[in-house]
């Protein structure tokens, strides 16, 4: 590169707020006329002491690519413009290029620190369409999956955001018991995130052989850690003065821009799907649902505490009712068959061979149906023209919509509230940009 | 699906309103879809709003038929943290006039939600102040989620890597 040609890239380097005309994809005239990707929704203070202030989007405190501009009066947020989709990667687009059966790698890359849940949301809405009735083992056996992959995501997220504010010590003490989750999950699964374990109409395999010990043993280490981390954290001085009264949401805020999931829980509306709608096997147990008085991060740190008690009061009762029986339903549009079977009657072999390269299929017809996920309500919405291949894919994810609203939690508050509040927000941008 | 519990007797009082104004409204996978007018979308979610307690805007989205006059079906969803049930609303519009009334008077959430859609499908929201690219980026050609848009496609302001 010429020296002519430096000069105008740290031009582009820095916030050109307008969109050259003359964008060309060719010739030197790359690093003059690039653009910045986004249009801040204001560029210039609204008082004379004011200044704008460009945060990420890679910023080694937002565990997310998620750039937000500010601006300030000293150390306040006058108001911010939230800005996302730096992850994004076509997931919907994709989708519709593959079976109904191969999108399920993708869908455990939406939320990646939950992708059980994931994957247990669109086989439902699936199964819906193809009026699938689950085997009972499967059914609790995903409830249980789903309960602890809960756990491991309300880890990630207390996690990272005490971390941000300091709490070395919490941090290292959750991630261990994650680490313990994680690596449990991949004796089953044979992944420690991204598990491809769900399928339409069951699951890949059973328990291994004392997998359900382990999982008590999991559980019975979980109650001492958190009880450290409860000794850490819910009288300490140092952080209820980071979090009490910092981003408060009141009720009807959180409604009116959509929050679900434990940021709602948190302002008080004890809406939980798990307990309204219920699904799979959540009719049959007996679970609290743990609400907050003030909308605060403190109260968004406390509700995510207890609802991961809530969940392994759930899983210990899930271990009782589990009962014995197959995994996947037999229905020949989805289910494989035995690959003993396969490889010894006509039938089989052609079912395999179309399940394979047709994929399963689906009826025409439109469906949406919502989990209670980690950090709310994940909906899938699906359209199905009676092939195998979606005609469309739509997920309604949680943390998409909780960024249309994150200025209200931001706005008012300290920079350095930015970073707190944010983390108790659980921004996940594989299922936000998706 | 049969091991869930949605109320849906609770959607009947809804079903009759909108089935008296003419509007076709069916029970369909643990909801009430509703097939409206496209002059009639604002009206009919101030309605559930205020009469019908459907307080949480969930999510807005289209679907592209090109074969189809009108292509496009603009979809919202709605939820009641009441009653705990779901409607959906289905518009048509078409490809020369793709435009709907925006519900971000009503609600807050529906503005980064209406991005969504006006990048993906072009779908262009009225009365929204902000339809700025958000998933995509400033410059993006074309609406990816249309069905003539090739995935393959290229944008003319990425570098071609070799």
């Amino acid at each position: 590169m010429s020296a002519a040609d430096r000069k105008p890239a740290a031009k582009a380097a820095g916030m050109v707020l307008a969109v050259a005309p003359d964008a060309t994809p060719s010739g030197a005239a790359w690093a003059e006329t690039l653009p910045n990707p986004v249009r801040p929704a204001f560029d210039r203070p609204s008082t004379e002491d004011g200044v704008i202030v460009n945060i990420g989007p890679s910023h080694p405190a937002t565990h997310g690519t998620l750039q937000i501009i500010a601006e300030l009066n000293g150390e306040r947020v006058v108001r911010t413009d939230v800005h996302c989709g730096y992850l994004h990667r076509g997931f919907e687009k994709e989708c519709e290029a593959h079976t109904w059966h191969n999108l399920m790698p993708f869908v455990d890359r939406l939320n990646y620190c939950s992708g059980l849940l994931n994957e247990f949301a669109y086989c439902d809405a699936v199964e819906t369409l193809m009026d699938i009735e689950l085997t009972p083992r499967t059914r609790v056996l995903r409830t249980l999956l789903g309960e602890y992959s809960r756990i491991a995501d309300h880890m990630t997220c207390i996690a990272a955001s005490v971390m941000e504010m300091g709490a070395m010590t919490a941090f290292l003490y959750l991630m261990t018991i994650r680490d313990y989750i994680y690596e449990h999950l991949a004796d089953l699964t044979g992944a420690r995130v991204t598990y491809t374990y769900s399928r339409i109409g069951g699951l890949a395999n059973d328990l291994p052989k004392g997998w359900i010990q382990r999982l008590e043993e999991i559980l019975d280490e979980y109650e001492v850690y958190i009880g450290r981390i409860h000794g850490l954290l819910d009288r300490n001085r140092i952080f209820i003065d980071r979090t009490r009264n910092v981003g408060v949401l009141t009720p009807e805020e959180a409604v009116h821009w959509g929050f679900t999931g434990p940021i709602l829980r948190s302002t008080g509306v004890p809406r939980d799907l798990r307990k309204d709608t219920p699904y799979l096997a959540y009719a049959d147990l007996d679970f609290d649902v743990p609400v907050g008085i003030k909308g605060d991060n403190y109260d968004r740190y406390f509700v995510r505490m207890r609802e991961m008690d809530e969940s392994v009061h759930m899983i210990r009762q899930l271990i009782d009712l589990l009962p014995e029986g197959p995994l996947n339903v037999d229905d020949r549009r989805c289910s494989f068959p035995k690959k003993e079977l396969v490889y010894s009657e006509i039938e089989s072999l052609i079912n395999h061979f179309k399940l394979v390269i047709d994929g399963p299929q689906v009826p025409a017809g439109e469906v949406y149906r919502a989990h209670e996920a980690a950090n709310g309500e994940l909906g899938f919405f699906l359209v199905s023209d009676g092939t195998g291949t979606p005609y469309k894919v739509h997920v309604r994810a949680p943390s998409f919509v909780h960024m249309g609203g994150l200025h209200r939690m931001l706005d008012g508050y300290q920079l350095a509230d930015i970073i707190s509040s944010f983390g108790t927000v659980n921004m996940i941008g594989g299922e936000c940009d998706r | 699906m049969p091991t869930t519990t949605m109320p849906l007797e609770r959607l009947e009082p809804l079903r009759e309103r909108l089935t008296a104004a003419g509007y076709d409204a069916q029970p369909a996978h643990g909801l009430l879809a509703v097939t409206l007018p496209r002059a009639a979308l604002l009206e009919t979610a101030a309605l559930l709003k205020t009469e019908f307690g459907f307080d949480l805007f969930l999510d807005v989205t289209a679907i592209d038929w090109p074969e189809r006059d009108p292509r496009f079906d603009v979809v919202h969803h709605f939820y009641s943290t009441r009653d705990h049930v779901r409607v959906r609303l289905k518009t048509a519009v078409t490809l020369a006039d793709p435009t709907v009334a925006s519900l971000v008077s009503l609600y807050g959430s529906a503005g980064f939600m209406e991005r969504e859609c006006h990048d993906m499908y072009g779908i262009v929201f009225e009365g929204n102040p902000d339809l700025r690219p958000i998933l995509l980026y400033e410059g993006f050609e074309g609406h990816p989620l249309r069905k003539d848009y090739v995935k393959e496609h290229e944008q003319p302001l990425v570098r071609y890597r070799t």
